[in-house]
């Protein structure tokens, strides 16, 4: 289930399925990186109601405040820049993707959720990740959503290491 | 004969305060997922407080499990220093952020 999570996610976001043959726009860029946040937010919410293991829970917990406090300053942000975030394929590819992952962890229980969870969020976090450094980031226009995607970057990469540690206790 | 009596007690009241180590606060700052200096001295006995201007919650966690203070976004947080060593630490959120105190004997 995991490799074709991260499949499905590669394809999601690679460049050219944000608009068709060129880099995505700031608009474009701004709904991808909000999606994934808000998608990320669930995943946690789904964690906080199925897991009692205590360090799953309190990652689903950073997870909820963290993204939820980037996405703050992101709405913020386009606000100020008058910006309107721009649906595209990349987005609606990671909102399909995050339903059927949460589709199949409903099913789970216990250690088997505990570590399929956390899994997915080692693949989520290093896919996202990979799309911000190697195309959201570079792509970018404004100076200030450039500079609020490096920060969220850095906040993420340290998810994608708070949950491979996870992942290895759990395993 | 009082006032020297006098004097010679403040005299070895002063001599009394002079030896006493007096303990500092070292400070570090968080700022955009980092600990800034990264490496900082101290003396056992003296507090480090960390003051986190990022917008999001961070820890400062010895990686022995000796401290560990929650440092929230806006705030700052507190730890003494007990035991003379060299510490590293790291956000127990974002373990992609480290430090290391070097703590001195008092």
């Amino acid at each position: 289930m995991r490799r074709s999570i991260v499949a499905a996610l590669v394809i999601a976001l690679a460049p050219a399925a944000a608009c068709a043959g060129g880099a995505p726009t700031d608009p474009q860029i701004a709904h991808i990186a909000y999606t994934a946040g808000e998608l990320d937010i669930k995943a946690a919410q789904q964690a906080l109601a199925k897991s009692k293991n205590d360090a799953v829970r309190a990652f689903a917990d950073n997870m909820v405040k963290d993204h939820t406090a980037v996405n703050v300053k992101a709405l913020a942000l386009v606000k100020k820049l008058h910006v309107t975030p721009e649906d595209n394929d990349t987005s609606r590819s990671l909102t399909s993707d995050a339903e059927k992952t949460r589709a199949a962890l409903a099913k789970l229980s216990g250690a088997a959720f505990d570590k399929a969870y956390v899994d997915n969020e080692v693949a989520y976090h290093k896919t996202v990740n990979g799309a911000l450094a190697g195309t959201l980031i570079p792509s970018s226009q404004n100076g200030e959503l450039k500079q609020l995607l490096q920060t969220g970057l850095k906040i993420f990469q340290g998810h994608e290491q708070h949950a491979e540690h996870l992942a290895g206790e759990l395993h | 004969m009082q006032y020297s009596f006098t004097a010679a007690v403040v005299c070895a009241l002063l001599s009394g305060i002079a030896t006493i180590a007096v303990a500092s606060t070292v400070s570090v700052t968080i700022s955009d997922l980092a600990f800034t200096p990264a490496d900082i001295d101290a003396k056992v006995g003296d507090t480090v407080e960390w003051t986190n201007r990022d917008y999001v919650d961070h820890t400062a966690t010895s990686t022995d499990g000796a401290w560990d203070t929650d440092v929230a976004a806006g705030q700052s947080g507190k730890v003494i220093l007990t035991r003379p060593g060299t510490f590293g630490y790291f956000c127990k959120v974002h373990p992609n952020m480290t430090g290391t105190v070097h703590v001195a004997p008092k």
